[in-house]
Parts: structure tokens; sequence; C-alpha cells
């Protein structure tokens, strides 16, 4: 057994083994110097600073959403954000029974003006706001967001939890880590500010939310930082309406599937007991 | 008791639906009931007094 491994290869093996070596080898080599002739100055502050987890009240798998918050988020947002962006996909409707009661949703919608059906004559017409109507952004239009900053779009919140990493974390983060001043030698393009968590480091829209700028109903302190988890909880809701509902449902989707799961091992075993254990006996027919 | 359900085929039909159905109420209930129990404080419900006046009739939510 020993004796064919011990054998040396046959020349032509020999030869063919050192060739492939420094085949590869010198393959390697043009591979790294190639790759050492360009240099990529992905740094950590141009991916952006990664923020901390935070404890949010709906991380886990049977947690729901904190309504209160919800609706001081939305406050906030209103009072604040709604002066430059959108939150095209959220109607009145949808905040009945999360955040306000019917009529309170109802009054809010009422206040505004939507374009109602032309009249005979063809003239536009303009009517009060309906719970099926969607909360209306601050600009007409892209040109008109981006001329009123400079030149910078502000995004629509509706799914901004969901269309960035790190979601909620991400912009608690970004919404309470402007320092008072950018780092020495730090160089920003003219309109931009400085926040270590936006990729790149110098992010159009300036700190907006400062200690007591709103006042919330129900007498909780509008610290700077509060007011940066209502909205984002509030903006988690937008992306995710169906949040408490689909964490019941996986819920009962586990206990269901679970269960079946666990019977159906038990149905195995079951049925293959009879067979595992019977015993085959081969009586040789006597001659 | 059990065999004369299975006996016939329409009584065995009828059993496993009214069965499902029963099921599925009850267990939609105890489970939205530990899922609320477990959340409380957080749900709509909840704080809706915080902020609202009036305990709110079926149409206002
Ligand atoms: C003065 C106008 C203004 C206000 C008020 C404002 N923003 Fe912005 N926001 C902007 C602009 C402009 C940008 C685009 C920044 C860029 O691309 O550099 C932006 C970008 C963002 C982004 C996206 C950052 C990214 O990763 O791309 C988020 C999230 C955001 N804002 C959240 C908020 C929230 C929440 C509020 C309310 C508390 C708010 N903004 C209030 C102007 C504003």
């Amino acid at each position: 057994m020993f004796k064919s491994s011990a054998r040396l290869a046959s020349p032509w093996a020999q030869r063919a083994m050192a060739t492939t070596a420094a085949t590869v080898g010198l393959g390697a080599s043009y591979v790294l110097y190639q790759d050492s002739m360009t240099a990529n100055a992905m740094t950590a502050s141009e991916h952006g600073l990664h923020p901390p987890a935070y404890g949010w009240s709906h991380n886990g798998m049977f947690e729901t959403f904190d309504h209160a918050s919800i609706r001081r988020g939305f406050q906030v947002y209103r009072e604040v954000c709604a002066a430059c962006h959108s939150l095209d996909r959220i109607a009145w409707r949808n905040l009945v029974g999360v955040s306000h009661t019917a009529s309170e949703a109802k009054a809010m919608a009422e206040e505004l003006e939507y374009d109602d059906e032309p009249d005979d004559e063809g003239n536009p017409r303009k009517r009060p706001g309906k719970l099926a109507d969607y909360i209306p952004g601050p600009y007409p239009n892209e040109q008109a967001a981006r001329a009123g900053n400079q030149g910078a779009l502000p995004p629509d919140l509706s799914l901004i939890v969901k269309a960035r990493h790190g979601g909620c974390d991400y912009l608690f983060a970004l919404l309470t880590g402007y320092p008072e001043e950018p780092p020495a030698g730090v160089v920003l393009p003219p309109g931009s500010n400085y926040n270590p968590y936006f990729p790149g480091g110098a992010i159009a829209m300036g700190r907006v939310l400062f200690d007591d700028l709103v006042e919330y109903e129900d007498g909780t302190p509008a610290t700077t930082s509060q007011m940066a988890k209502d909205v984002t909880t509030f903006l988690n809701w937008a992306a995710e309406p169906e949040h408490d509902d689909r964490k019941k449902w996986g819920l009962k989707a586990l206990i269901i599937t679970s269960s079946l799961f666990l019977l159906s091992v038990w149905v195995k075993k079951f049925k293959w007991q009879p067979i595992k254990n019977r015993k085959i006996v081969w009586n040789p027919p006597r001659k | 008791m059990f065999s004369a359900l299975i006996k016939r085929n329409s009584l065995y039909v009828a059993t496993i639906f009214t069965g499902a159905f029963a099921f599925q109420a009850f267990f939609d209930a105890t489970l939205t009931k530990w899922y609320e129990n477990h959340n409380k404080g957080k749900l709509w419900h909840d704080v809706r007094g915080k902020f609202v006046e009036g305990a709110g009739d079926e149409d206002d939510e």
C-alpha cells in the first residue's frame, strides 16, 4: 500500500506540477500588483458612521409600536419636517385607530383644500379634504423642492425607514447627530452641514430639532432626543403600517406550523413503529 | 361517539368545517388577548384616553 505513494512521480508529472505552481504564483502577483495601482478611498466617513443599536420598544418578534409615540411623532412631522418633506403614501384615513380618532383625522383633512371636479363650465373647483385624501406635500413638484433647498431634494419620508441602512437607528442618529462644529480639517461644500452618520458627512439638511420646538399634548418634555425618537417611530409606522398585525399573524403562523410539524413527526413515528421494530426471519427450507 | 361522526362522509365534513371555524375563532381570540396584554400601554386603545376626551363610540375609534 505504501509502496505506490512513496514512489517518485514521473519526470513529466514533476515538470507539469512545477509549471502549474509557477503560473499560479505569477498570475496572483500580477493581480495583486494591478490591484495596488488603484486606491479606493472608501473610508469609514464616506460610508457614514454606523449608528448604535437603540432599544426601540417595538424591537422584538411580538412587540407592537408605541402608539402614543406615533401620535407625538406625527405632530413633529407636521410641525417640523412637513415644511420640506412630503409623506405621499399616507392618507388621513390611515391615522384613524392608529394615532387619531376618526373625527380628529377628519377635522385635520377638512382644514385643507383639495382639487374637486370642475363645474359645468369646466372651471376648476376646490373642496375641503376628506379622510380618503392623501397628506399633501410642501412643494408642487421636484423643481420647486430643489429650488427651496439650495438644489437638494428632501426625499419623501413615507418609506424612508425602509430605504436606509440601519432604519430607525440611522434616522435617530442622523437627527440627533449634528455636532456644534464640524471636526477640524473638514471642508464642506456650500449649503451643506456636517453629520457623521450621513454617508460622506455633508448633508443639505441642517439640524432641525431643538429642545422644546413643539409642545406635546400629553405633557411629555419635548427634548431633541424625545422628538427624534417620536418622529422616527412615526416614520417607521408610515413605512410599515401593517407592522402590528404582521407580528400577530407571525405568532399565529409560528404556533400553527410548529404544532403541525410536531404532529407530523409523531404521525411518522406512529406509522413507522411496527415497520422499524419488526423482525424478519428467514427459515431456510430443510432438505 | 367519535366513530359516529366519521361514519357518514357528510357528517365528517361538517364536523371538520365547524371544528375549524370554532377553533380559529377561539385561537384568534386567545392570541389577540395575549398579544394585547403583552403590549399593554402601547396600543392606541390604551393611550387614547391620554389625548382624547370621552370613551369614544364604535364609529370613532
Ligand atoms: C429645511 C428643510 C428641511 C426640514 C425642516 C427637514 N428636512 Fe430632512 N432633508 C432636507 C433636505 C434638503 C434633505 C436632503 C439632504 C441631502 O440629500 O443632502 C433632507 C434629507 C432627509 C433625510 C434623508 C437622509 C438620507 O440618508 O438621505 C431624512 C431621513 C430626513 N431628511 C428626515 C427629516 C425629518 C425626520 C425631519 C423632521 C424632524 C426633517 N428631515 C426636516 C430638508 C429638510
